[in-house]
């Protein structure tokens, strides 16, 4: 798949904005005026920002706000909705903390687990298609959910939590990664069932149908950077998951040299995270690749 | 509504006859030419007359070279466009309901002016059916020629695809594959029509017909091949002396 900057960009960022929302509206941390608005402006800030991102790979972007129509079949549709239900209700539940010192309990964790629902929507536009076996697997939203909830940890700055979220992710992207590399072996898809005529002998594609590219090629067969996916993959390991927990794990009791430190792992994190969705997309096989033997 | 209907009343499809076509790429052309200015929006070309042609189609042929166990490599061209899938994916992941399944005959269209250009329904389609225009932004696909079909401004002959109206070779048949008794299900019946990736469950519609075997040459070539053996090896009379005559030259 192309890895297009746009949904990169969008799945990363949205993770760790709904991730951060999610702890926030746990009352994790407990804080209330400047405090809070400093750590609700960044949640709000990533998740909206995120979602801006994913409107530029629209051909229309301008007919966005018709997606929010067909919930009932449509994952991406059900996304939407659940990515506005839970941003207004942890925005009215973030004035109730920041303006009244008021922590609304019922409504922070409506909003938490409707920012964490979000984040399944998002991991199910992907699960769902069978078109894409590395993607067809449950790992996938367990995979977006545990990001987004190390992550949010992370931010939060709740130390124990992000250590035990931060290993459980950590395990999840490797068995990702080992489940994916066999997914479209194990499909029983090839170009013998594409084509009809696997049982007639050894099927090859002869002669494409185009001399140039067309938007099939340059949507769904991208292989470029495949080669440098073994190094890419320890780059995501090392940046999203080692070196935070490691960071976490320095002991350190002067709170300027923490925060810096916090900072440090939460900017690691992020580039790991970035790091690995590249990969998500780019190594991900649609079987259309196979009509044009590019398997 | 992008739920799909149960049923529909008829199943219009096309059955492409893998033995018959002949990839002279013919039905792509005349989709093009009449897709582009009809039905919709038209089908772009960018840089057509530069060094990176590319464009929007809803019909393409590819070719495949099959290696049998024994014997040699058959070539068999394969015209691939949207396959009107009874189970359609790409009509129920549509978030803003444009893309639809007809319940009257089954035909998989896009309202053009609800497409936001998200690529969700290419990107579930096993097939490649779909393609986004990048002049409009918004999805193209096989209508199976729904302003062809039911017009009555056209001469009967006409209304059919214009692919199955075009091919030189008698290749794309057009019909109703939900009625047992049509001429497309008596032609799938009799030579095995096959579903492309039926491991996907989407049910298509269209149907292929696989290739026959290819006739092969045993021990005579022809029946008539006694006869044309040479009859007189060793010449006699004139001519053997004329042999002869013209060696010593």
């Amino acid at each position: 798949m192309h890895p297009a900057p746009s949904v990169i960009i969008f799945t990363t960022l949205s993770g760790l904005g709904f991730g951060l929302l999610a702890f926030l509206g746990l009352g994790l941390p407990d804080v209330s005026g400047w405090v809070a608005f400093v750590f609700f402006a960044i949640a709000f800030g990533l998740a909206v920002g995120g979602l801006l991102a994913a409107t530029f790979h629209l051909g229309r972007p301008e007919r966005a706000w018709k997606a929010f129509r067909q919930w009932r079949t449509s994952w991406l549709s059900r996304e939407g909705c659940a990515a506005v239900a839970a941003l207004l209700v942890m925005g009215l539940y973030a004035i109730g903390v920041i303006f009244l010192d008021q922590r609304w309990s019922v409504l922070g964790w409506l909003g938490a687990a409707l920012s964490l629902g979000t984040v399944f929507t998002t991991s199910m536009i992907y699960a769902q298609l069978k078109t894409i076996p590395r993607w067809n697997m449950n790992l996938t939203p367990a995979m977006f959910l545990s990001f987004s909830l190390a992550g949010g940890a992370l931010l939060a700055g709740q130390s124990a939590s992000a250590i035990v979220l931060l290993l459980i992710a950590g395990a999840v992207q490797l068995a990702y990664w080992k489940q994916g590399d066999a997914a479209l072996a194990n499909s029983g898809t090839d170009i013998g069932t594409a084509t009809g005529l696997g049982s007639r002998g050894t099927v090859r594609a002869f002669e494409p149908p185009h001399t140039g590219s067309n938007y099939l090629l340059r949507e769904f067969v991208h292989v470029v950077g495949r080669k440098h996916a073994a190094k890419l993959r320890m780059l995501a390991l090392g940046f999203g998951f080692v070196l935070p927990l490691a960071l976490l794990l320095v002991p350190m009791h002067d709170v300027v040299f923490k925060h810096l430190l916090a900072l440090i792992a939460v900017i690691a994190h992020l580039i790991g995270i970035a790091t690995s969705r590249w990969l998500f997309f780019a190594q991900a096989e649609h079987v259309v690749g196979l009509y044009y033997g590019k398997r | 509504m992008t739920s799909l209907p149960k049923t529909t009343d008829r199943k219009l499809g096309l059955v492409i006859d893998l033995d018959t076509c002949v990839g002279c790429h013919a039905c792509v052309i005349s989709c093009k030419g009449w897709n582009t200015e009809n039905y919709g929006a038209p089908l772009s070309d960018q840089n057509p007359y530069g060094a990176d042609p590319s464009g929007t189609f809803l019909n393409r042929v590819h070719s495949y070279e099959v290696q049998p166990p024994v014997g040699h490599a058959q070539l068999i061209h394969f015209p691939k466009s949207c396959l009107h899938c009874e189970d359609a994916p790409c009509v129920t992941v549509c978030p803003t309901g444009a893309s639809y399944k007809r319940s009257e005959d089954g035909i998989v269209l896009v309202n053009e002016s609800d497409c936001i250009g998200c690529g969700l329904c290419a990107w579930s389609c096993p097939y490649g059916a779909r393609e986004l225009d990048l002049a409009e932004g918004v999805m193209k696909k096989c209508t199976l020629c729904v302003d062809r079909i039911y017009n009555e401004n056209l001469p009967e002959v006409d209304r059919v695809p214009s692919c199955v109206r075009t091919c030189p070779a008698g290749a794309r048949h057009f019909g109703d594959l939900g009625d047992p008794d049509s001429a497309v299900s008596h032609l799938v019946a009799e030579r095995g029509g096959m579903d492309l990736m039926p491991e996907m469950g989407t049910k298509p519609v269209n149907k292929y017909l696989p290739p026959r075997p290819k006739d092969r040459i045993e021990d005579q070539i022809d029946i008539l091949a006694p006869l044309l053996a040479p009859v007189a090896e060793e010449p006699k009379g004139f001519i053997a002396w004329l042999d002869k005559a013209l060696e010593k030259l």
